[in-house]
């Protein structure tokens, strides 16, 4: 008997991809154009350095099918300042993201203040100024989005998100991943679990 | 990053001599081999080009009438040495005429080092004048790109750019320097690069993989292999034979594949794809075990892909995973070149024949000589037709020359009657169908293979793109044979046009010039058939005679290139007529 997919291949779903590059300019173009090319809109992104020296790492969240997914991360490895790239589904990571909302300082809706509110989102206030403050949430998606329908009577002037940054569950260190990939004369594109 | 301070701080142990920017790039170019380049010079490049003054002993610049033509001619030199060809241009309007080109490499796995010249540093993101982003346009074209800022990184840049080009699957590279960097003074010293950690240009086969291929292969009673041009590419010519002469297993090849192997061995069967021949593409769809060798299952080759091979197991033989799975589901897939993989399964793969299965393929030659070949071969009257001027091309020249085919109909037609005899002779624009691409490349294809025929294959309308390389194969001597295959049409696309678009015959229709004229004009020797009669001596001419000469023949206006699997049809549904 074969094997049951979860999915279909083809059906669209979430998928995070981690990608670890050299430290060098045009890497962002290079990447977006694997997903333009195929008129695939990008969720998220990030990119940050890692603990390793040289060495960032790009989070990206999109949307798409199994098929595709693999193919466009072959094609990420295949860039020649690529060292390693990884896709993972909701299940394999931790992932957060932070927001940040700016509020008037002395709103009250329905005789709750926002302090009030902070304590119980998880949330804490970042900065009070003179005429607002700056609250940080730091969640899912979901949860950011909740705290913001929540601020939202208060007059909220701004929110803002980051892209989602994630970590796998695996216990490997990102520098012996590095090592191992400069000792082997096999392909980096063999690689795949992180 | 910091690559120049790397550098600086790797080559202070050796021996470094100060010069320019612009020597440096020459010298580094010699130290790669390089003896030709194709090019066309420009006020950002021109430091470059003052160099090249004193090098002229050393490196032989060919100087194009456009930048197109300097990179398909790179192209050229490049299919027929397996080296990477080097093409320079200036920035701005240089640099994105060479774009064409370098798409064009891409997708046919051709490696190339581009040097574009790009005004200096500080002017860069201003608007200056001929500044164009080159890294931003040429990215989604190359296998890699670097812009040079200041001279230290030159050895570093073009050393990883040739090892880039030439590894691995070939691709196109492209460095744009800057103007203050080619006049910049600084220490010079030059390594091959001979490694990047994040690049694994030769992944070695599996021995799991090799051995369940080899299963397969063992078990099949209708296997049938696929050459691509990897074959050429990895040079596992010798290995493929080898194998295939083992296993006794017939094989075919795609369009890029083409003089992979010669036409005369008795176990090829003819080549794949949209006017591929009959029983190759209908044989796809009854085989067992199908082995694909460094092709990448393009969708000329495919048609629809849902009717395509599905009753086979599929061995996939390849280079880059990323063609792995890609179009067609593998049941084991070789991640590595041809050649390797070839090495590896010759041991493992059990003395066999398949005479029954290989009669099939031969009953199937029968109908397609029947339907379409002895009518395009030995017409008794009227217009002549590409196919026979071909024939009697590939006759004459014993299938031992290079052929440069340009896109269209004629294009087709040659693939299809030329008899490859010899490898790396196959020389067409496959996977981004370029016009205008085969008399430039026929001229790089002649550098390359100076004591070898190369003939160049080309339509009316193909040749009215890139034309102005007669003066280029005037000036420089490269005794090119150029056919031209004239029936006053874009004819391919009146071909579909009458197939497909009720005979609308939309913008199709060529009013030429006098071509005789124009290539006389030129310089070069021209000769013009029109009669059948006349064709076999008019051959022997244009191909004896000394140094470059064009051979206009005239041929039915309105023939169509058959079989034919139409676009979104499966290969099953080949029609001869
Ligand atoms: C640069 C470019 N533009 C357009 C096309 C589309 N196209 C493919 S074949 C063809 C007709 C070629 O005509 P000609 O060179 O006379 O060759 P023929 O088919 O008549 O042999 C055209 C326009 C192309 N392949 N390349
Ligand atoms: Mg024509």
């Amino acid at each position: 008997m074969s094997l049951k997919l979860k999915y279909p291949t083809s059906t669209p779903r979430e998928f995070t991809l981690s990608v670890l590059t050299e430290d060098k300019s045009g890497l962002i173009n290079q990447l977006t154009i694997l997903f333009t090319k195929r008129k695939i809109n990008i969720n998220s992104l990030n990119v940050s350095v890692t603990e390793v020296k040289g060495v960032s790492r790009f989070t990206i969240v999109i949307e798409t099918s199994k098929d595709m997914i693999d193919n466009i991360v072959k094609q990420i490895r295949k860039l020649i300042d690529v060292l390693g790239a990884f896709v993972y589904e909701e299940d394999q990571i931790f992932y957060q993201e932070i927001a940040l909302y700016k509020v008037p300082k002395y709103a009250i809706v329905d005789g709750k203040s926002i302090e009030d509110l902070v304590s119980k989102s998880g949330a804490r206030i970042l900065v009070i100024e003179t005429d607002y403050m700056i609250i940080e949430k730091t969640g899912k998606a979901k949860e950011t989005h909740d705290l913001y329908q929540k601020l939202e009577p208060f007059g909220l002037l701004e929110f803002i998100r980051s892209g989602r940054v994630a970590i796998s569950k695996s216990t490997r260190k990102t520098e012996a991943y590095i090592k191992e990939l400069e000792a082997s004369n096999s392909n980096k594109l063999s690689i795949k679990d992180f | 990053m910091n690559t120049s301070t790397l550098v600086l701080e790797k080559k202070r142990s050796k021996k470094t001599t100060r010069i320019k920017g612009s020597d440096a790039v020459l010298q580094c170019l010699i130290a790669e081999g390089v003896t030709t380049i194709f090019g066309y010079p420009g006020g950002a490049i021109m430091p470059i080009y003052d160099a090249l003054y004193n090098y002229q002993d050393k490196l032989n610049h060919i100087l194009t009438r456009h930048e197109q033509g300097a990179v398909h001619a790179a192209q050229g030199m490049a299919r027929v040495t397996g080296k990477a060809g080097v093409c320079f241009a200036t920035s701005g309007p240089g640099a994105t005429n060479l774009i064409t080109g370098i798409a064009d490499a891409q997708i046919d796995s051709t490696p190339l080092v581009c040097i574009t010249g790009q005004v200096p540093s500080h002017l860069l993101g201003t608007d200056a004048f001929q500044e164009t982003d080159v890294m931003g346009i040429s990215m989604p074209v190359t296998k890699w790109n670097y812009q040079v800022t200041r001279a230290e990184e030159i050895p570093y840049a073009i050393a990883r750019a040739f090892y880039i080009a030439n590894t691995g699957r070939p691709g196109p590279v492209l460095i744009d320097i800057t103007k203050d960097a080619q006049f910049a003074e600084f220490d010079f010293t030059y390594d091959k690069c001979e490694k990047i950690r994040s690049y694994h240009p030769y992944p070695e086969a599996l021995t799991s993989d090799l051995e369940a291929a080899a299963n397969l292969i063992n078990e099949a009673k209708k296997p049938y292999i696929l050459v691509g041009q990897g074959v050429q590419l990895s040079g596992a010519e010798n290995e493929l034979i080898r194998f295939a002469e083992k296993t006794g297993i017939p094989m075919a090849a795609t369009l890029m594949g083409l003089s992979g192997i010669p036409t005369s061995h008795p176990l090829y069967v003819g080549y794949l794809g949209m006017h591929g021949n009959y029983g190759p593409n209908i044989k796809t769809n009854e085989c067992d075990v199908l082995i694909a060798i460094g092709m990448r299952f393009d969708d000329r080759v495919t048609g629809d892909l849902d009717r395509y091979a599905k009753q086979a197991k599929v061995i996939h033989i390849e280079i880059d995973p990323s063609e792995i799975d890609k179009n067609v589901k593998t049941t084991v897939a070789i991640n590595s070149d041809a050649k390797q993989a070839l090495l590896g399964l010759l041991p493992l793969v059990n003395v066999s024949t398949h005479k029954d299965w290989i009669d099939e393929f031969h009953q199937c030659d029968k109908i397609e000589f029947d339907k379409v070949i002895d009518a395009e071969l030995h017409p008794d009257s009227g217009e002549i037709k590409m196919a026979e001027v071909i024939n009697r091309i590939s006759e004459i020249t014993d299938g031992e020359a290079i052929v440069v085919t340009d896109v269209g109909q004629h294009q087709m037609v040659a693939n299809r009657y030329y008899k490859f005899q010899k490898s790396l002779s196959c020389i067409t624009s496959g996977g981004l169908g370029t016009m205008g691409f085969a008399l430039p490349s026929a001229m790089g294809a002649k550098v390359g293979q100076p004591e070898r025929t190369v003939i160049a294959v080309i339509g009316d309308g193909g040749f009215q793109m890139t034309i102005q390389e007669l003066g280029t194969i005037r000036q420089s001597d490269l005794a090119v044979k150029i056919l031209i295959l004239n029936n006053n049409f874009l004819g391919m696309v009146r071909q579909w046009q009458q197939l497909f678009f009720e005979k609308r015959y939309s913008f199709t229709e060529l009013d030429n010039p006098d071509f005789q004229m124009i290539t006389k004009g030129y310089g070069i020797k021209a000769h013009k058939v029109e009669k059948r009669e006349d064709l076999d001596q008019a051959i022997f001419d244009w191909l004896n005679c000394e140094g470059p000469a064009l051979l206009e023949v005239v041929v039915e206006q309105e023939g169509n290139v058959f079989p034919m699997v139409p676009s979104g049809a499966s290969v099953a549904e080949i029609r001869l007529d």
